[in-house]
């Protein structure tokens, strides 16, 4: 599949060059009575950017959602959408969201919800070409009650166009889609994207960030885990694993090997986890008396899993940390 | 992959609307919804009217004077104010169904502001109101009962109608405040406590003091006063005036503090 991918002008020097972040948070902490469900985030998203929040519920994804749109505030630390406080930005009609259920009143009709919506922005788009561009135009005097879950969805869609806003936030905006549905919903968001709005999701299908989003955010109990481009991430998580039988394994010298980015020695067996493993597999039988090798290629799937739960072997490092 | 650049986006050409996002357009959505709801304002309609069929048409009330009226006229503007607050309370209390929709929190992703969004249902409960109020009147014209001269009609009928603001804000509050599922027995129950001690269905003499004392304290107690207050010729009470102003700002600023709250996802 072809991906085309808009950014801003981010040259040398164009940090603190007047352009605000679209999203900034600094040692973001948010706690429910005892329970932490935000762990310090530091997170800066430019504008143009396609980023995906990847995890599994109660990652924080949706807490962190909550705390940029102003919708909660952090128990600690400091947040600013396009350089302002997020409600400062949302009166200006900068960002806007698409939730996952819930925010529509089922007796207005589908038209008079966006006519609704765009009169309380003080700049906002023509309402008949939100809907024609969200694709429910044809429903426009539908009642809201009547929709199915995915025209309600692409309503939603429309009434975040309506202001249109340079950061457009979807939270698991597919949950409970149908594949067909899933597939024009993302069309729409992706075309919508071109044209140069920051978009952040949560979503807790590792395809879905890993076609739609240009920089993944994995998320495990409020933390970030991983953070970098899509290959990035996936190298880091859907790597193989190289095993073979290697007495009296030298450790240092395998970690040295390039692409191992984790060793592991059980006995008389190694376990290298590396995102290229040819080399590894190359180092092995030519430099040792490495025998019975075998490359196990892990799912994606086991990948996200093993990053994203509690007792992961993969050394936790963070490919676009330097960011 | 290939990469384009666009301009950064120009931050400074976008502001808030202006009176946080107060306008006639939502105005008039807002009541068609309200209009929709068939079946509330049949019932505040026919509410009150059959209460002034029972207790406004004795025949004695038709031939005894009240200030400038008779007692018909005087039992027809307690039942149109108790129409009045039956109706923008129940108005009110309809946000009860959009918190559970999260329409509240949606709202809260837009410019408009608690405050803006309160008055704009409480304008939208007032129609409901005025419904109930007309209703009374049109029938305690038919009747030929009541009797005042014919400017009073007007005057009180207004005072009514533009004194339920009050059971707007009250019914906004209630209904971000209390479940969906049982909102509306919780506030009819409420709003007969209040007619009590406002003295709407029984003249607050006939209560022993102490209770007479308490009674001045409740919501509807200011407002009966005034409502009536033209047709009997008193002059207004601070007093009265005071109540109702006090119970206006409490039950508006705990309904916009209940809304500003109500950010939790459904």
């Amino acid at each position: 599949m072809t991906v085309t991918n808009v950014r801003y002008e981010r040259g040398p020097g164009r940090a603190g060059s007047g352009q605000p972040l679209a999203i900034a948070l600094r040692g973001v902490h948010k706690n429910f009575g005892s329970v932490e469900a935000v762990k310090g985030i530091d997170l800066d998203i430019a504008s143009g950017e396609i980023v995906a929040f990847l995890g599994p519920n109660g990652a924080g994804k949706t807490s962190t959602i909550d705390i940029i749109l102003g919708l909660s505030r952090p128990t600690a630390g400091e947040v600013s959408v396009f350089g302002m406080a997020p409600r400062q930005a949302i009166a200006r009609g900068l960002v806007s969201a698409v939730m996952q259920t819930g925010g529509l009143l089922k007796d207005l009709t589908v038209a008079e919800t966006a006519q609704y919506t765009a009169s309380l922005f003080a700049h906002s788009m023509p309402v008949g070409e939100v809907l024609k561009r969200a694709g429910i135009s044809g429903i426009a005097d539908r009642r809201v009650g009547k929709c199915s879950g995915g025209e309600q969805q692409r309503l939603r869609f429309a009434m975040a166009l309506l202001s249109d806003p340079e950061l457009l936030i979807l939270d698991e905006p597919t949950t409970g889609m149908d594949v067909e549905g899933r597939r024009s919903f993302w069309g729409a968001i992706r075309q919508d994207a071109a044209m140069g709005r920051t978009v952040l999701f949560a979503t807790h299908y590792l395809e879905e960030a890993d076609a739609y989003a240009d920089r993944i955010i994995l998320l495990r109990h409020g933390e970030i885990v991983a953070d970098g481009t899509s290959s990035e991430v996936k190298a880091l998580a859907a790597g193989r694993t190289v095993r073979a039988t290697l007495p009296d394994a030298d450790e240092a010298a395998l970690r040295a090997v390039p692409g191992a980015d984790s060793i592991e020695v059980r006995g008389d067996t190694v376990l290298v986890h590396s995102s290229d493993s040819d080399a590894v597999a190359r180092y092995l039988l030519t430099n040792t008396p490495a025998r019975d090798l075998e490359i196990n290629t892990r799912g994606l799937e086991d990948a996200f899993i093993a990053l994203t739960s509690d007792d992961n072997n993969i050394d936790g490092s963070h490919p676009g940390a330097s960011r | 992959m290939s990469t384009q650049s666009l301009p950064a986006p120009d931050l400074t050409t976008r502001r808030a609307p202006g009176l946080g996002g107060f306008n006639v357009t939502v105005l008039g959505l807002e009541i068609r919804r309200m209009l929709r709801n068939r079946r509330t304002l049949l019932f505040t309609m026919v509410l009150p009217v059959v209460f002034f069929l029972i207790f406004g048409l004795n025949s004695q009330y038709a031939n005894q004077r009240a200030g400038h009226g008779n007692v018909s006229a005087f039992i027809m503007i307690s039942m149109a104010l108790y129409g009045g607050i039956l109706a923008t309370t129940s108005g009110g209390a309809m946000v009860s169904i959009e918190r559970a929709a999260g329409w509240s929190r949606q709202l809260r992703l837009t410019p408009l502001a608690p405050v803006a969004y309160i008055a704009i249902k409480m304008l939208t409960a007032l129609v409901l109101g005025l419904g109930s109020v007309v209703a009374v009147y049109v029938v305690g014209m038919l009747t030929g009962k009541p009797s005042m001269p014919g400017y009073l009609w007007l005057v009180t009928g207004l005072c009514v109608w533009v004194g339920s603001l009050v059971f707007a804000a009250f019914g906004l509050f209630m209904g971000y405040l209390l479940p969906t599922e049982n909102v509306m027995q919780i506030l009819s129950f409420a709003l007969v406590l209040f007619s009590f001690g406002g003295g709407l269905f029984i003249p607050l003499s006939q209560f022993p003091h102490v209770l007479q004392t308490i009674a001045e304290f409740t919501p509807l107690y200011g407002l009966n006063q005034l409502v009536h207050a033209p047709l009997l010729g008193v002059g207004v009470h601070v007093a009265w005036a005071a109540n109702a102003i006090v119970w206006l700002a409490i039950f508006a600023g705990g309904a916009t503090w209940r809304f500003r709250k109500d950010t939790a996802r459904v």
